[in-house]
């Protein structure tokens, strides 16, 4: 078997025998109406995870995304209250604003050839600061268009709802999956991640690649910005604090390696699912408190470094024995 | 024999010269490759057969010179250019990415496509196809690296040839492969020569290159020395092309005669690594010089890293007067009174951003611990002791030492031991890289060393020079040590036959 | 001499920038440098930017010795929230001062040593590493205070965060004396040199025989101790320990005082002093957008623009133009050829 799918595999079995412990549990963890939550809950985050994910494969981190999300939500906040655009032209504007932003940092990134990490630590102050400038308060959201959207969902057997954003993260997932393996940029991803020297050697064009890794991740975190705001019905400019630390958090515990090159977008969405399931847990049980979760994702995070850390250096010997 | 058209050479270097920092790299060679031929190339590390190949494919500008593909004048910007004009590079380390899988290895750049999406199976099916004509039938969706090196060789030859189809260069491809997997590529080369193909082969392994090459053009210290037809030479004379003495210059004719009297000062019994070098008895007295010898890739770098505790032995013990010494990691080595300057000076030797004196201090002062900082002044007064003594080029001892030659940081790699007092010091190619008169110096300092009762063990691929200074030289071979020459049995020609010799004949 | 000169050359620029910084704000606001004593305290905008700087600045003391080594410590803010929640469990359980004080600095000392130990034996990539307890840092410092904030009365504790010695505030102290005893420290020992050879060359530095695998656990550990210390002040100036918010985002701001302080992300040669100076220019921003009436808001846009400004000046790529559009370029041919004519 690859070993690459090793983590992957990890992952899976660790989702199925958590939501097995739950379900001894609590049956009702089963129901459709939990699934249905534990999507819709969690949908801003897969889809911002989902960009994550190419980022990371390609070697890279983006820390702005959270920040991004804030923005979008006091950006789309405002323009709805003071303006009479419509949510659609409002969302339009705003992907276009964020998917630039994006290309910009990987346009930093690349031609100055600066860490990610610290280009994308300047991101994520100067979103975070455009989103106070926007507004320091919570503005509430009240157009009808919002209320159909969140009025809109299906209803699943079991009287589970799987809600307009729940689905769109699924549809996210779904087009992650396909960018990722069916296309020339998925490839191109894979192999700035597995060697940018190597990568530009056999003609892959890195600087097109990378522009485009970060501007797909800005595109997403706007549109989980746009998510977050049907799911909050509000702007606020201090929301999702640290969702890009859950989001690697995630795309970790998915089985993709933080140093590049190898991961699944599929991952990241048991990743996700994990993550959520750990929270819904502690709220069914009652007892436990809420900072369990942390530490729980903290402890996975460390499980599946190490445990990356040692096929990594297994494989490496492996090699080394056969050559 | 497709195409032999003797007059016009499918790729030709006339007089490429190339110009590093220090040092002339290339100096007006000039190469030239038949269609439907195997040419070797060869030459130590720092002949230039790396610089040019590099030249040929446009990853270096070259200074001088003109390169003709069919006659034609070419000027490639780079790798990708050059692989447009059918000139393909596959290297050692296989450059292809591990991450992926061999199918899209293989079609990386222009995977079929349909409706913008790319379409696996064709995919696959084309990289099946591909690898056929090359007599490999492997599951092309499985990653690169959950295959073996020669494999991965094979697809990065199928690539390089699929996407130039001209000339074939092949950067020591065989390096880290077993005998059966050096005969798979052997074929392969085989058949593509068939194809008309003209293929570079540069190698360290003198069977492989009498095996499968045409001819053969011998670089030494960036100049050409001459180019055979591999059937018309011997081994002998090959391995004088590339080691023997320069005849205009006048050294001594055979090595130091040395009564090597009571105890050896280190012994070491059964000492090896497995992997890197075979087990070996080697012992050394105080102001003995022992010098080794072998071609790259022998073993002799190996054979100091485990000596210094780099790469941690295996089997057999080592002895200092008379007591079994713990070498298990470089520490221990130097505390033991051990120094060791190594080969590749940049990535291991000098720490470049910090200065002369910093440098010079740094062994020393790791050796003490950090508690006990050498005093400021004492530092100074030791860079400057040794920057006088050693002539190191610098206007002051606060110089960054990156900023120095090549000659004059390994000046300071040999201060930062003879700092330490030490009683054994390893030295890797001390003179590879650096002008002429930091040569001699270096020469005359390891005589000075020796006569004041240091141990020395000296590598080098300059056999003149180890005939100058050593009382006795062990010749390294396939990662063993095949013989051992001592005083007047030390001469160029004793160690070029103890190297050429093929594994059966006995050694003098 | 020339040490001196050199030392003053080396934290020159951002000496410049901080006076332009406080130039600028005395400008638009010109009761600034008004200084008064109450209570037996110095009250005043400077001491305000000081007081305020100190976390950041005791932050940034390890965040430097991590960097010259090459690596980075992400988990400071949560190693604060994690430590002042230490120190205000200990206090309310009534363990007493010495003991309190004790406990919370051993466990940031084994917060660095985990990070130390997974960065050096098991070879993980620092911003990898130190990323687990990032995250789990914060669900460890509610797991001690049990979720709440944790208000504590206890006077001897408090002085650290608001008290004054010699009509000097605490944690300007602190970070003072840590700063000067850290800087003594490496710059007397060897400790600096070695630190500095490690964040060059790695292999280089474990060939010459300097212990690497023990001192990239003590810097991690250094870090983890000056993360502690501020942890303290951060709860003592509040009097409880906000597991949730303290320290939150200080790890990027001390990331960032340690780049303007001039020391390259990717390790070597460093200034503890340009460092702490790059706190106090980011501290006098901050006070300053505060004073100047912009909203606060502001803060995080200059910020970028300062890591923006700072990229720009160390890109390899612009170095390299500059270099070649300096008329007399020190290359290493020639150096050579002075050499050889000489």
């Amino acid at each position: 078997m690859n070993a690459r799918l090793l983590p992957l595999l990890a992952t899976l079995v660790i989702f199925l025998v958590a939501y097995a412990i739950c379900y001894a549990q609590y049956p009702a963890m089963l129901s459709t109406r939990v699934i249905g939550n534990l999507l819709t809950d969690n949908a801003f985050l897969g889809i911002v995870a989902v960009g994550m994910t190419f980022v990371i494969i390609s070697g890279g981190i983006d820390l702005s995304v959270g920040s991004v999300i804030a923005f979008s939500g006091v950006f789309i906040a405002v323009m709805l209250r003071d303006t009479g655009l419509h949510p659609v032209v409002v969302f339009a504007l705003l992907l276009t604003l964020t998917t630039l932003f994006g290309a910009a940092m990987g346009g930093v990134i690349h031609f100055l050839e600066m860490p990610p990490f610290i280009v994308t630590l300047a991101g994520m102050f100067l979103a975070r600061g455009m989103a106070y400038v926007l507004s320091i308060d919570s503005v509430p959201i009240t157009h009808e268009f919002y209320e159909v959207l969140q009025r809109s969902y299906w209803l699943m057997p079991g009287k589970g709802r799987l809600t307009l954003i729940g689905g769109m993260m699924l549809i996210v997932f779904i087009a992650g999956i396909m960018l990722a393996h069916r296309t020339r940029f998925g490839t191109n991803v894979y192999a700035v991640g597995g060697g940018v020297q190597t990568a530009r050697l056999m003609g892959v064009p890195v600087g097109r690649t990378t522009v485009g890794i970060y501007a797909l991740s800005g595109f997403l975190a706007g549109l989980a910005g746009i998510v977050f705001s049907i799911y909050t019905s509000a702007g606020y400019s201090l929301a999702t604090v640290g969702v890009e630390l859950d989001a690697i958090a995630a795309v970790v515990i998915g089985g993709t390696l933080l140093t590049g090159g190898s991961g699944f977008v599929a991952g990241t969405l048991i990743g996700v699912l994990i993550m959520g399931l750990i929270q819904t847990y502690i709220i069914f049980d009652g007892t436990l408190s809420s900072w369990w979760t942390k530490i729980l994702i903290g402890m996975l995070l460390f499980a599946f470094i190490v445990l990356q850390k040692g096929l990594v250096w297994t494989t490496g010997k492996r090699r080394m024995a056969g050559g | 024999m497709p195409q032999s058209d003797a007059s016009q050479p499918l790729l030709r270097a006339r007089g490429v010269r190339k110009i590093f920092p220090g040092t002339i790299a290339l100096d007006g060679v000039d190469f030239s490759l038949q269609a439907g031929e195997v040419h070797a190339l060869l030459g130590e590390n720092g002949a230039g057969k790396s610089t040019l190949i590099k030249c040929l494919t446009g990853a270096y500008r070259r200074d001088d010179g003109d390169i003709l593909l069919e006659g034609a004048s070419i000027d490639p910007k780079g790798t990708l250019d050059a692989q447009a004009y059918g000139i393909g590079t596959v290297y050692q380390e296989v450059n292809l990415l591990p991450n992926l899988s061999v199918a899209e290895n293989l079609s990386l750049g222009h995977q079929p496509t349909r409706f913008g999406m790319i379409s696996g199976r064709r995919m696959n099916a084309d990289a099946r196809e591909v690898l056929a004509q090359y007599g490999l039938d492997i599951d092309v969706t499985r990653n690169l690296d959950s295959y073996s090196v020669a494999v991965q060789q094979v697809i990065a030859i199928a690539r390089a040839v699929t996407l130039s189809g001209k000339v074939l260069i092949l950067d020591e491809p065989t390096a880290s492969l077993d005998s059966h997997e050096v005969k798979m590529l052997f074929d392969v080369v085989r058949s593509l020569k068939q194809r008309g193909l003209g293929i570079v082969f540069i190698s360290h392994f003198l069977d492989q290159i009498f095996e499968i090459s045409d001819r053969l053009t011998v670089l030494r210290n960036g100049q050409l020395v001459g180019t055979e037809v591999t059937a018309e030479i011997d081994r002998v004379k090959l391995i004088n092309m590339m080691l023997g003495r320069e005849l205009e210059q006048e050294v001594r004719s055979h090595g130091k005669h040395h009564a090597a009297a009571g105890e050896p000062r280190l012994s070491f019994t059964g000492f090896g690594r497995k992997g890197s070098i075979e087990p070996f008895d080697l012992s050394i007295h105080a102001g003995e010089v022992v010098g080794v010898a072998g071609l790259l890739g022998s073993g002799r770098t190996e054979t100091a890293e485990v000596l210094f505790g780099v790469a941690q032995h295996d089997s057999g013990e080592a002895r200092q007067d008379g007591t079994v010494l713990s070498l298990t990691n470089s520490r221990q080595a130097i505390s033991a009174g051990f120094g060791f300057c190594p080969e590749d000076r940049k990535t291991d030797g000098v720490i470049a951003d910090l200065t002369v004196r910093e440098n010079i201090a740094l062994a020393l002062q790791a050796g003490i611990g950090w508690m006990r900082r050498i005093p400021d002044r004492e530092q100074k007064a030791m860079a400057n002791d040794y920057i006088r003594k050693l002539d190191i080029r610098t206007p002051d001892a606060e110089k960054p030492v990156g900023l120095l030659s090549g000659g004059n940081q390994q000046k300071v790699m040999l201060a930062r031991w003879l700092v330490t007092n030490p009683s054994f010091l390893i030295l890797d190619e001390p003179t590879r890289g650096i002008d002429v008169g930091a040569h001699a110096e270096i020469i005359r300092l390891i005589e000075e060393l020796c006569a004041q009762g240091m141990s020395l063990l000296v590598i080098s691929s300059e056999l003149d020079e180890l005939v100058a200074y050593s009382h006795r030289v062990i010749v390294v071979r396939d990662r063993q040590h095949v013989a051992e020459l001592a005083g007047y049995e030390i001469t160029t020609d004793n160690m070029v036959r103890a190297i050429a010799a093929p594994e059966r004949e006995a050694v003098h | 001499m020339t040490g001196l000169k050199l030392f003053s050359r080396r934290i020159l620029p951002q000496l410049v920038t901080l006076a332009v910084v406080v130039g600028l704000i005395s400008i638009m606001f010109p009761g600034f440098f008004e200084i008064s004593i109450a209570n037996g305290r110095l009250y005043g905008s400077p001491i305000d930017i000081l007081n305020r700087g100190a976390p950041v600045a005791l932050l940034a003391i390890g965040m430097t010795l991590v960097i010259a080594t090459g690596g980075i410590d992400l988990s400071v803010g949560a190693v604060m929230a994690i430590c002042g929640a230490m120190a205000a469990w200990g206090i309310t359980e009534g363990y007493g001062l010495g003991l309190t004080l004790l406990m919370a600095l051993a466990a940031g000392l084994a917060c660095g040593l985990w990070n130390g130990l997974l960065v050096a034996v098991l070879g993980i990539q620092p911003i990898v590493a130190t990323l687990i307890l990032m995250v789990a840092g914060r669900g460890i410092a509610q797991l001690i205070t049990e979720g709440a904030i944790l208000t504590f009365n206890h006077e001897g504790l408090i002085f650290f965060g608001s008290g004054s010695l010699f009509t000097i505030p605490t944690p300007i102290i602190i970070a003072i004396v840590t700063g000067a005893l850290v800087t003594l420290i490496v710059r007397r020992s060897a400790l600096g040199m070695l630190i500095e050879a490690i964040g060059i060359n790695l292999r280089a530095s474990t060939l010459a025989g300097v212990n690497t695998r023990v001192l990239l656990i003590a810097v991690y550990m250094a870090s983890g101790l000056c993360a502690a210390l501020a942890g303290v002040i951060a709860a003592a100036d509040i009097r409880g320990a906000d597991a949730n918010n303290a320290g939150l985002w200080l790890e990027l701001d001390a990331i960032l005082a340690v780049v303007i302080g001039g020391t390259s992300l990717l390790g070597g040669r460093f200034s503890l002093i340009a460092s702490l100076i790059g706190a106090l220019i980011i501290q006098a921003v901050n006070t300053g957008i505060l004073l100047s009436g912009f909203p606060p808001e502001f803060n995080l846009i200059i910020k970028a623009g300062i890591i923006l400004i700072i990229l720009v000046l160390q890109s390899p790529t612009i170095r390299t133009m500059v270099i070649f559009l300096s008329p007399a370029p020190v290359s290493q041919a020639d150096t050579e050829k002075q050499a050889v004519n000489q």
